[in-house]
């Protein structure tokens, strides 16, 4: 067990988990994002309602629910300890700093924006994952498509819901590259394709998510 | 360019020594040419505080022609001041402009402690070096040339990692002060060449237990090191130490 455990409490180690573990749920927004685009269809939430459906009963996605909350705790404390870590590092701080001249913002705001993120998830857990749970929502035969509507009503969940969006497509324009760059995998025939699809993932999923709450508050989808 | 003359205002931090807690403190100088180095600028202020009866600033510099690493101020927020791929030594003060207010500090890190005014301890870099940064091989005679082939594309690339001074502005530009950069590109320099292989995995692994040891952050790729580096060393070295860590923890004998 040794050589395991002095890999993975090395500092390199911490950062692998947290390269793997947000590389993976990278592809889960992919995926919650691809079925939640089914309102798009303006259908009355009938293919979002099948693919929601499908989500929670499928016995494959329902283990990987779990799989999910255990890649995200991952995520959260092998980067909170690093955090700490990186803290420790400079117990001094510079009177004067000029980051700006050598780096970009979200890329050293990667915890703050995380903590962000986390914040809404919260947030957005108790809007649509706690009625799933305490089985609130099959009780009160509502489909998910119209818990949906009934969150959006409100103006303030609506913006809080898009600034976040905000928060999240920086985190994933520096997050992407940069868990490709801790595993190691930085080659000149690569690289362009990495921060590519890293900057159209970290446009085009945020878009997506944000324009469902402001689509369904203005009732263009309904 | 012609010669200017310039008044400063300066910001410098002093400290007694490793244990004292230090300050900023504000002095000014006129009259500075244009053609001064960084260094000999800090030379004019230490023989006006001499003259004063004052303690002179203590900073670290040896060769000042751009090669020796020693030099390691924190110049208005950047290591080295405000040029690219400059040492201090080799920064000049038709840098700054008359009535500028600048800012010098040391290098911020705990594996880096200061000692006195702008000197840090730089010896947690010479740590990860002893851990792992050299090849044991029988010396004896000269070798012919060419003898073992190296590809030039591979010497070119570990010429460019071994370019790496040891100055420490990798550490100072970095927000976590990582050691990375550093410890990556002394890695590398042996990593590309024939004479490398045989201890490449029990390098990686001992230089980057040390460097953990001293205190150094964690890197976050955020570019800050390679941005700074005055020998502009570039972080895809960071890639392969970090490939080269992956692929030595799960396939070295040391269990």
């Amino acid at each position: 067990m040794s050589w395991i455990s002095t890999t993975f409490t090395s500092s390199l180690g911490k950062k692998f988990i947290v390269a793997l573990t947000g590389l993976f749920l990278c592809s889960f927004l992919m995926v919650h994002c691809g079925i939640n685009s089914l309102i798009f269809l303006n259908d009355g939430g009938l293919a979002f309602n099948a693919g929601a459906e499908f989500m929670i009963t499928n016995p494959v996605i329902k283990l990987m629910e779990y799989v999910l909350f255990l890649g995200l705790i991952a995520h959260i404390v092998q980067t909170l300890m690093l955090a700490y870590q990186n803290k420790k590092a400079r117990p001094v701080e510079y009177h004067t700093s000029n980051g700006a001249a050598n780096s970009k913002w979200y890329s050293r705001s990667m915890t703050l924006l995380g903590t962000l993120i986390l914040i809404f998830l919260i947030l957005h857990l108790s809007h649509f994952w706690a009625s799933k749970v305490t089985g609130h929502l099959a009780a009160s035969g509502e489909t998910m498509f119209e818990e949906m509507k009934e969150v959006f009503e409100n103006l303030w969940v609506v913006i809080i819901y898009v600034l976040a969006q905000g928060a999240l497509g920086y985190h994933l324009l520096h997050g992407f590259q940069s868990a490709h760059q801790t595993l190691g995998l930085n080659h000149v025939k690569y690289n362009g394709l990495i921060k590519g699809v890293g900057t159209v993932l970290a446009v085009v999923l945020p878009v997506l998510f944000a324009a469902m709450p402001i689509v369904i508050y203005l009732g263009i989808i309904k | 360019m012609s010669e200017k003359h310039i008044n400063i205002k300066l910001k410098v931090w002093r400290q007694k020594n490793k244990s004292a807690s230090g300050k900023m403190e504000d002095y000014s100088l006129s009259g500075v040419s244009t053609d001064m180095s960084f260094l000999e600028m800090m030379d004019t202020l230490n023989e006006k505080l001499t003259k004063e009866n004052k303690e002179p600033v203590a900073f670290d510099h040896d060769c000042r022609e751009g090669i020796c690493g020693m030099c390691s101020m924190h110049i208005n927020g950047r290591p080295h001041g405000p040029l690219k791929g400059v040492t201090t030594c080799q920064l000049h003060m038709r840098s700054f402009n008359d009535g500028d207010t600048i800012v010098v500090e040391p290098w911020r890190a705990s594996a880096f402690p200061v000692l006195r005014d702008l000197v840090v301890d730089r010896t947690s870099f010479d740590r990860i070096q002893h851990a792992g940064g050299f090849i044991s091989i029988n010396t004896g005679a000269a070798p012919d040339a060419n003898a073992i082939p190296v590809p030039k594309v591979n010497a070119d690339e570990a010429f460019l990692a071994a370019q790496c001074i040891g100055c420490g502005a990798c550490v100072a530009a970095c927000k976590n002060s990582s050691a990375m950069l550093f410890t990556s590109a002394k890695v590398s320099q042996y990593a590309l060449l024939p004479q490398g292989q045989a201890e490449r995995s029990r390098r990686v692994e001992a230089m980057v237990a040390q460097m953990d040891k001293e205190g150094f952050g964690a890197c976050t790729n955020t570019g800050a090191c390679s941005a700074e580096c005055p020998k502009e060393i570039s972080i895809s070295h960071i890639a392969r130490l970090n490939r080269d860590y992956i692929a030595a923890k799960s396939s070295s004998e040391a269990v």
